[in-house]
């Protein structure tokens, strides 16, 4: 079934979601320009703000909710740039499911983690300046999944690259931190210039940028059209989610603060190349390679941050490694169409209560270790820390699939999807459940369990209340959110208005062959590691170890392919350029400029001052014009 | 008895019907001037300024008022025996006109703009005893009135001696006006004679024309001669020689190229807030007329006028921006920028010749008239806040690192110069959309590339400004921030309003145009 019409709307509170952004845009510029003044209460205002954009979208929701489901497509528009002609520019907000589900776990998410924050960055003299840029973030992050054309998505989208730039160098004076901050910056570059090729090529198509028009009229293009889109849109995405070949940034960018690699991974910027592309469901629709590529870049991208995550002893960069593979089901699923795009935006919701409760747990770790993040230096932590390793250890199940936990609904429903569609994709889907198991179980006995290999002057201690609480209200998501939204398919037909009826509903098999398989190899994996991590002592210093956890520790060796393939021919790039830009291009231009400046300062002579001159120029203009005219008139 | 045997029944001579209704606003400005100068006649000095400020801003917020009020009747006429048109066009000229005008008398009344005593000798004591006795001429206000009614009598002129009587009305006034400025006397007179001489010598080509015009159809009615053209044979010599005499007049008046000379030496010379007047409505009035004149009277003559226009057009873009370059007065820069903005307003006049019915290019420019029109008195009105010992600091040198010492003023002549520039976001980014997006569809795309290629050059010196605001340091002895009166304050403020507002929300002003374009000029 297709998606629902979009409605034009006006008043109630759909009428104001522009608040939404809004509100924390106007934290940011507060928290900006108000400087040193509202170093007190800075914190503050930016958690104000995050709540009261959570609380008008929760309101937005609750409204969509009283509308019928065919009428869940709210269009509210904002301003019209240049209405005038083919020139089709406009700004709207489209409120439908799909954008609220993802406003609310911006907002919800983002505002647990700026309530931590209060608490993480007590001691940073900067504060005030953090919340400033969580605030820009999520504004950012929000302006892209509600605009309903992809001109805002895109200004959406660039802000968020912003946003993740600042955040990741908060602490610019670690040459490490403005190093990965970079990074990210320019790998997301390449992403960006994908999406924005992908925007150019569907303004020329379909003349508008607004979303309505477009998906409405996709059948019509022809399908290398739409694959060429498709393409580019995957270009964009893969940037932002951190999807193969654009991954590397995202292990480097944990030198950012902790929740900001929550953020990050859990709530904004990884998704929304999800997003993009479950958006863009009608254009991938009728262009089934860019749907293949999709899916292969799935799957290639879930094993290889799970074999990522299987090497790392740095507690974030393991975690790192793990969102990689998450987003990379969810990948998966938004390539296969209709029936997984749901499961695509389930495992995401998921995926942004636990990831984020285990992000905030590893910060709970380092803020009572000294900031120590390697795992070696951890271990029989859950003695000491009872609420995050309770908090963390849910998040920890419901990661692995650990039966009736939200990952486990959310991931088995992207495998049997795949499964069904393609044998391959589906079993290899699986493999990567499998060593999700074993490396999460690693993450957690290191840190939790076995002997106590700490430093000297660690002294661990539980994080104070304002840390641990919204550690506890993400735990409670982590372990119910998949079963509210997947059982009895609710979240399916919730999104239905938005991204379409798939033809068929899946039903939910909880014995099925492929759901036991899975369970069977997490199984496996969870005990090789309590074997090899939590029963056995761990070396205080890494093993060589074998080829295969060299080429995972080294992150697969992406950072040395994009050196020896695009940074060093980039660099060669550069110098000829530079050097044709001084010889060639100067000159031409210098000389242009001089040529310009010269003929001024030469005609600048006829402007004697004499009036009898200048009456004697117009008289010999006159004389010009009139002759112009007797020999046009007689042609 | 005898006289009537001998002549027969005297024909009685018809009284002339007049539409007063109709041409009320202009009434109400001429009115006002003469008001004015009873005021000045029967009042005492110290009482006529506080008589003649009000009288002024009322009667042209007044005629405002009754021009709004017509556009919503839809007046649509030749009015006074066919012999004034209003008709959309003249709507919407006559009230952007009054709009600028009321700005820009905010600007005139402030002090110390004005000489004291403009009978005494620059420097003598006689000049010093009346600047110490604080005399003022207010004849400025009622000056200005007749200026405006002129403006607003010239683009609305149905045939071609009302034009010209518009013409001098609109001009004397004003060649007085440049005379009047309070320092660097000599520089201000000089230009004022300058620019009366010149424009003796145009009016004199625009007469001349006029009669010759007159020798081939017949009539001097704008809507005659279009019929004329299509009836009278053999006449060809008269008929160019008439039509390009005719054009030399406008051209000049507008300011395009090879008739351009007198305009940076009079906007420079010229107080700065009736270069602002003069840079605005003037051109406006001028523009008006200009189409009125090629689009209805010379109609049916495009493929004549046509290739005349396009290389005026092409060597006014040039010459403005090349020339604006190597400017070091800022009020000289803004005078080549006003030319060059003429030669951009020109592509849109020349592609419409193929189609003179094209109402869009119509109001294309009309749009970037009333954009320009507020950029460009909020510039002049930036530059008269910043001053030297000696008075306005024209040279460019002193502008330097002023984005530091006030950057709030700096910023907003930055949003100025943006919007000269055309670019997005502000009012002068759509004008130059309108006009070029209409030279397109008339098929002058070659004038069009000329157009964005000396934008870019223009874009040059305008950014130049700002560089030199923001990214110099100041000179040591830097020029004083005057703190603006309260006119000036609004007159910057509400400029800088406008030009964002036209810049962000176009769509009203463009409904507005496009409706006043709609249909056309009236025969």
């Amino acid at each position: 079934m297709e998606p629902a019409e979009i409605v034009q709307h006006s008043g109630g509170v759909i009428g104001v979601s522009w608040l939404t952004i809004v509100l924390p845009l106007l934290g940011a510029a507060i928290l900006l320009l108000g400087g040193r003044r509202s170093d007190r209460w800075g914190h503050f205002l930016g958690v104000a703000m995050s709540l009261a954009s959570f609380v008008v979208a929760a309101l937005v929701f609750f409204e969509l909710l009283g509308l019928g489901a065919d009428q869940r497509r709210r269009l509210v528009q904002l301003y019209e740039f240049l209405p005038a002609g083919t020139v089709d520019v406009k700004l709207g907000l489209l409120l439908d499911p799909l954008s609220i589900s993802f406003a609310l776990l911006i907002t919800g998410v983002g505002s647990l983690i700026h309530i931590y924050s209060i608490g993480y960055m007590a001691h940073d003299p900067d504060r005030r300046r953090f919340f400033a840029y969580l605030n820009l973030f999520v504004a950012a992050m929000l302006l892209l999944v509600l605009s309903d054309n992809y001109l805002g998505l895109y200004i959406g989208w660039e802000g968020v690259g912003l946003a993740s730039y600042l955040l990741i160098g908060f602490w610019q004076h670690k040459p490490s931190a403005a190093a990965a901050a970079k990074k990210a910056f320019v790998v997301n570059r390449v992403g960006d210039m994908g999406l924005a090729l992908g925007i150019f090529v569907i303004f020329t198509t379909f003349g508008t940028l607004s979303f309505g028009p477009i998906f409405s009229h996709a059948s019509q293009a022809s399908q290398g059209t739409l694959t060429l889109i498709g393409l580019a849109l995957l270009v964009g995405a893969c940037g932002k989610s951190a999807q193969l070949p654009l991954q590397s940034w995202l292990l480097d960018a944990m030198e950012g603060p902790t929740p900001v690699s929550a953020l990050i991974h859990a709530a904004t910027m990884v998704t929304a190349g999800v997003y993009l592309v479950v958006r863009s469901g009608a254009i991938f629709e009728g262009a089934p390679t860019a749907q293949l590529v999709v899916t292969i870049v799935g799957v290639a991208t879930l094993l290889a941050g799970a074999i990522i995550g299987t090497a790392k002893d740095d507690i974030k960069k393991a975690l790192a490694g793990s969102t990689m593979s998450q987003i990379g089901y969810m990948m998966l699923a938004a390539g296969l169409g209709p029936v997984g795009y749901a499961f695509a935006i389930a495992h995401l919701i998921a995926h942004g209560f636990f990831k984020a409760s285990m992000f905030l747990g590893a910060g709970s770790v380092m803020h009572a270790m000294n900031d120590e993040v390697d795992m070696r230096k951890y271990g029989g932590l859950a003695s000491v820390m009872k609420i995050t390793w309770i908090t963390f250890g849910l998040g920890y199940l419901a990661i692995i699939g650990f039966p009736l936990l939200s990952g486990y609904w959310t991931k088995d429903g992207i495998i049997e999807t795949a499964m069904e569609h393609n044998a391959i994709l589906g079993w290899l889907a699986v493999a990567g459940a499998g060593i999700t198991g074993f490396y999460m179980s690693r993450v957690f006995f290191m840190t939790f369990h076995g002997e106590r290999r700490w430093d000297k002057d660690a002294h661990p201690h539980e994080s104070p209340a304002v840390m641990t609480w919204p550690l506890i209200i993400l735990s409670i998501g982590s372990v119910f959110g998949g079963a509210f939204l997947i059982a009895g398919n609710r979240f399916m037909e919730f999104l239905a208005p938005a991204v379409g009826r798939p033809e068929e509903m899946p039903s939910f098999q909880p014995f099925s062959l492929t759901g036991l398989v899975t369970l069977a190899l997490v199984a496996v994996g969870v005990v090789y590691a309590w074997l090899k991590y939590g029963r056995s002592a761990v070396p205080a210093v890494a093993p060589r170890g074998s080829f295969l956890t060299v080429f995972a520790r080294r992150d697969l060796y992406g950072d040395a392919l994009n050196e020896a393939l695009f940074m060093r021919p980039g660099q060669w790039l550069t110098r000829l350029a530079v050097f044709f830009d001084n010889r060639g291009v100067d000159g031409l231009v210098n000389g242009l400029a001089a040529l310009i400046g010269g003929t001024s300062g030469r005609l600048r002579r006829v402007q004697t001052g004499f009036v009898r001159s200048y009456a004697l120029s117009i008289f010999f203009g006159a004389a010009l014009l009139v002759g112009a005219w007797f020999v046009v008139g007689n042609l | 008895m005898l006289a009537t045997a001998v002549l027969g029944a005297p024909t009685p001579i018809p009284s002339p019907t007049i539409e007063y209704g109709q041409l009320a606003p202009m009434l109400l400005v001429f009115g006002a001037a003469i008001v004015g100068v009873l005021v000045e006649a029967f009042t005492p000095k110290y009482l006529r300024k506080s008589i003649q400020m009000p009288i002024t801003v009322l009667s042209l917020i007044g005629a405002f008022a009754l021009t709004v009020w017509e556009g919503f009747q839809g007046v649509r006429n030749a009015a006074a025996m066919g012999a004034v048109a209003v008709d959309g066009p003249s709507l919407f000229i006559w009230g952007a006109i009054l709009l600028l005008a009321v700005v820009s008398v905010l600007l005139i009344n402030d002090d110390d703009q004005f000489v004291a005593q403009a009978a005494a000798v620059p420097g003598s004591a006689e000049e010093d005893q009346a600047i110490s006795q604080g005399g003022a001429h207010t004849e400025i206000y009622p000056l200005v009135l007749f200026a405006v009614g002129g403006m607003m009598l010239f683009p609305a002129s149905n045939d071609l001696l009302i034009m010209f009587v518009a013409l001098e009305v609109m001009s004397l006034p004003l060649y007085l006006l440049c005379g009047l400025a309070r320092r660097r006397r000599l520089l201000s007179q000089e230009a004022a004679m300058k620019y009366f001489l010149l424009g003796a010598f145009s009016s004199a080509f625009f007469l001349y024309g006029t009669a010759l015009l007159y020798g081939f159809a017949g009539t001097v009615d704008l809507g005659g001669i279009e019929k004329a053209l299509g009836t009278v044979g053999g006449q060809d010599s008269l008929l160019y020689m008439g039509a390009g005499m005719l054009g030399v007049g406008l051209l000049f008046k507008i300011g395009a190229a090879p008739f351009q000379a007198w305009k940076p030496d009079v906007y420079q010379g010229a107080p700065t807030p009736i270069t602002a007047l003069m840079a605005s409505g003037t051109l406006i009035a001028a523009f008006g007329a200009l189409l009125r004149v090629f689009w209805v009277a010379l109609g049916n003559l495009d493929a004549q006028w046509t290739p005349v226009l396009w290389a005026v057009a092409i060597l006014t873009m040039v010459v403005g921006a090349i020339l604006a370059i190597t400017q070091t007065d800022i009020k000289r820069m803004l005078a080549y920028s006003s030319i060059a903005h003429t030669g951009f307003l020109l592509t849109a006049v020349v592609a419409t010749g193929k189609e003179a019915q094209n109402a869009g290019a119509l109001a294309g420019i009309l749009f970037y008239l009333v954009a320009y029109g507020f950029a460009t008195v909020g510039a002049f009105a930036v530059v008269t806040m910043i001053r030297d010992a000696g008075g306005e600091a024209g040279h460019l040198s002193r502008w330097a690192g002023l984005g530091k010492r006030s950057p709030v003023l700096a910023g907003i002549f930055a949003l100025f110069l943006l919007a000269f520039a055309g670019i997005p976001l502000t009012s002068g980014f759509f004008g130059k959309y309108a006009v070029f997006a209409a030279a397109v569809a008339g098929g002058a795309v070659q004038l069009v590339i000329v157009g964005v290629v000396t934008s870019a050059m223009a874009a040059f010196f305008y950014v130049r400004v700002i560089v030199l605001m923001f990214f110099s340091d100041p000179a040591p002895e830097g020029p004083t921030i005057a703190v603006p009166s309260m006119g000036t304050a609004a007159v910057v403020t509400v400029s800088a309003a406008a030009t964002v507002v036209l810049g962000v929300f176009p769509q009203p002003v463009l409904d507005l145009a496009h409706t006043a374009a709609q249909s056309l000029f009236v025969r």
